[in-house]
């Protein structure tokens, strides 16, 4: 009476009755239909998924032994590096999944940037994946702040005060941002309290969001064609093959070959040469002493080399409020890339040379503001962030156009190997 | 695409090599943390020599003794204070308070000093104290000038000075060669630095090996889960690597009915 009819039996379909499972676990896995020209550019989906889970476990681990306090907190990681059963395992995971998170999210969107994944239907799952990764940089900057050593504190004091930058409101919002003068023990129980429970809650639901927008349309693949247009009698798109089990023991050949190199880095550079874990954070914040060379860590270089490349006022309105507002454009630009695509294909391969030397540019810019945002600067290098800077915008800026007048070349009817 | 990689990598390799800052020449030493007898040496030397100003307070005597293979009955006798358990932690009496009015600054905790610092670091600093009568303790020092730290080691290195004299030309730290004989190129320099003959207890060779024991305990104990880290990270690789096989087998099977 009022249960639900299903196949299923025994305590599944006891539980179908009430749940619909089967429905859920066919829609998502057994019956999503992926297209079946996957190539390595979408293994990085998956491994961001898998990065968050370790994350999170990790997490919860150190949690357990960690001491949010400033008179503890700096001592409290050595106490997990030491005398913590395999607390330097379980540090070192989450300090370098924080490295890995951003390096797979990063491959990632450059993949959703080459064959056009962003564009229609796929508005909702790109601005989705923004929002992660925008709170992502969030939760990564708060967490860095927690080990409590000088590039943790120093790293906190130039980033909140950017918030001083802006007019009128500015002094008190940093303020109020840090629940003090200046970075301290308030506010290291904040960001631990954002960091641990309030940012993650919202990443995880973000991240259902992003897969179930994803399949409501479909995935997108090298081609940018829709596998949809193509289905045989049943309904199933010919061109696509099941995500369970094609994709899923696909991936966990990719999850073999990202632990490698993820361990590799655990177990033997887990400092990275002071990439991952910087050498300064080895010393206990002192808030009397100002390290020579503040640096943030490598996954937030390209946006703060272009902080630093506004060096001129404008306006009546001083240098490092213009690069507060570029370094905030720079993100926000991402967020509206679904309409300034015009081009009639989404893939890179079927798009003009136009298209092509554009993201050529963009890639070398990003990673050039990356680097020479972990660099003090000098006047060749502000040049040089400054045009790294401009071609990151015209790539955005422009691209309503190059994508529009160029030529395009004929699109296949059905996916390529 | 290839082209693309190339550019990357080679702006990458160029900051590699412009993050190394100025500064005085560090030498160069590898850590052995397999080397319990260097890693004793060193723990007896940062004992009688720095321990009554530097602490090590993230550290365990109890965790020491272990990895570095010390019992623990002789790990309390000879290095534990007498008013301390072997399973404390290796701070000290010495209040910062005083110590910075003394000193300038308070002398730092010691426990991490290698990994922020580098072991090479460590070790030419060690070195390179010399005679500076400028300096309210005397002595003046290469790596880290003004330092506030006394030449403690001076009974053991000898009194260095630094002496006008015939020199190798370095360029990057590289000795430059005459391009026939093959010998050095020298000329006369300041600054060098020279020990005072018959004022050291240790010969320059000995000296070197005390810091370099010094510097490979201090290395240790910044990163004590190290050797455990390397053991374990092979397994888990040839793990990985093997689990790997399998799971492309698996892949390659499933995906038989694909084309």
């Amino acid at each position: 009476m009022g249960l639900r009819k299903t196949e299923a039996t025994g305590l599944v379909g006891w539980i179908d009755q009430r749940l619909s499972i089967m429905d859920a676990w066919n829609n998502h896995l057994a019956q999503y239909w992926a297209p079946k020209n996957f190539n390595v550019w979408y293994f990085f989906g998956s491994l961001a998924l898998l990065v968050l889970v370790n994350q999170i476990l990790t997490g919860i681990w150190l949690t357990m032994s960690y001491e949010p306090s400033a008179e503890g907190a700096f001592a409290s990681v050595e106490y997990i590096m030491r005398d913590v059963e395999m607390g330097w395992l379980i540090r070192y995971m989450h300090s370098t999944g924080a490295s890995a998170f951003f390096v797979v999210v990063y491959l990632h969107m450059l993949r959703g940037i080459m064959y056009g994944s962003y564009q229609k239907p796929r508005e909702l799952i790109w601005i989705f994946g923004m929002a992660i990764y925008l709170l992502l940089m969030a939760e990564a900057f708060m967490g860095y702040l927690l080990p409590w050593g000088q590039m943790s504190y120093w790293g906190a004091q130039v980033i909140v005060s950017l918030f001083s930058a802006i007019p009128v409101i500015g002094a008190d919002l940093a303020q109020w941002v840090r629940g003090d003068y200046l970075i301290s023990g308030i506010t290291l129980n904040r960001f631990f309290a954002l960091h641990v429970i309030a940012l993650p809650l919202v990443i995880a639901g973000l991240v259902v969001l992003h897969i179930l927008a994803l399949h409501e349309v479909g995935s997108n693949n090298p081609d940018g064609i829709d596998i949809k247009d193509n289905k045989d009698a049943n309904g199933k798109p010919i061109d696509g093959i099941a995500f369970h089990p094609y994709y899923t023991v696909k991936d966990i050949a990719g999850v073999a070959v990202f632990l490698f190199v993820f361990c590799v880095v655990i177990f033997f550079f887990p400092e990275m040469g002071g990439y991952f874990l910087e050498h300064a954070n080895f010393e206990p914040a002192n808030p009397l002493k100002t390290p020579e060379h503040i640096a943030p860590v490598w996954y937030f270089t390209p946006f703060y080399a272009m902080l630093r490349a506004i060096t001129f006022p404008m306006f009546g309105l001083d240098a490092k409020f213009w690069g507060v507002v570029v370094m905030g454009a720079a993100i926000a630009i991402l967020f509206v890339l679904p309409w300034l695509d015009r081009s009639p294909v989404r893939s890179i391969r079927y798009k003009g040379n136009l298209s092509k030397i554009m993201l050529v540019l963009f890639a070398i810019a990003f990673v050039m503001l990356g680097i020479l945002g972990a660099l003090p600067s000098t006047p060749t290098r502000t040049a040089l962030a400054q045009l790294g800077t401009a071609i990151y915008f015209l790539f955005f800026l422009a691209m309503p156009w190059y994508t529009r007048w160029e030529s395009t070349k004929p699109v296949p009817e059905r996916v390529t190997k | 695409m290839k082209l693309v990689w190339t550019l990357v990598f080679s702006l990458v390799s160029s900051v590699a090599v412009a993050a190394g800052g100025p500064g005085y020449p560090l030498e160069h030493i590898e850590p052995d943390y397999e080397d319990k007898a260097s890693l004793q040496r060193g723990l007896a030397t940062y004992t009688h020599y720095c321990m009554g100003c530097h602490s090590l307070s993230y550290q365990r005597y109890e965790r020491t003794a272990t990895d570095l293979g010390i019992d623990p009955d002789v790990m309390v006798e000879a290095i534990v204070p007498s008013d301390k358990k072997i399973g404390d932690l290796g701070t000290i009496a010495m209040p910062s308070k005083g110590a910075a009015e003394w000193f300038g600054a308070p002398p730092p905790d010691l426990t991490l000093v290698a990994r922020k610092r580098s072991p090479d670091w460590v070790y030419t600093y060690l070195k390179t104290f010399y005679v500076d009568p400028s300096r309210p303790l005397g002595v003046n020092n290469k790596v880290f000038p003004k330092v506030g730290m006394p030449h403690v080691l001076e009974p053991l290195q000898g009194v260095q000075r630094t002496v006008c004299k015939e020199a190798p030309i370095r360029v990057n730290g590289t000795v430059q060669t005459d391009s026939i004989s093959g010998q050095p190129l020298t000329e006369n320099q300041c600054g060098i630095l020279e020990v005072v003959e018959g004022t050291g207890k240790l010969t320059a060779a000995g000296y070197d090996q005390l810091i370099y024991d010094l510097v490979n305990f201090l290395e240790y104990v910044g990163e004590p889960s190290k050797a455990k880290a390397h053991d374990m990270g092979i397994y888990v690789l040839l793990f990985i690597m093997l689990f790997f096989v399998f799971a492309y087998l698996l892949k390659r099977e499933y995906w038989k009915d694909v084309h």
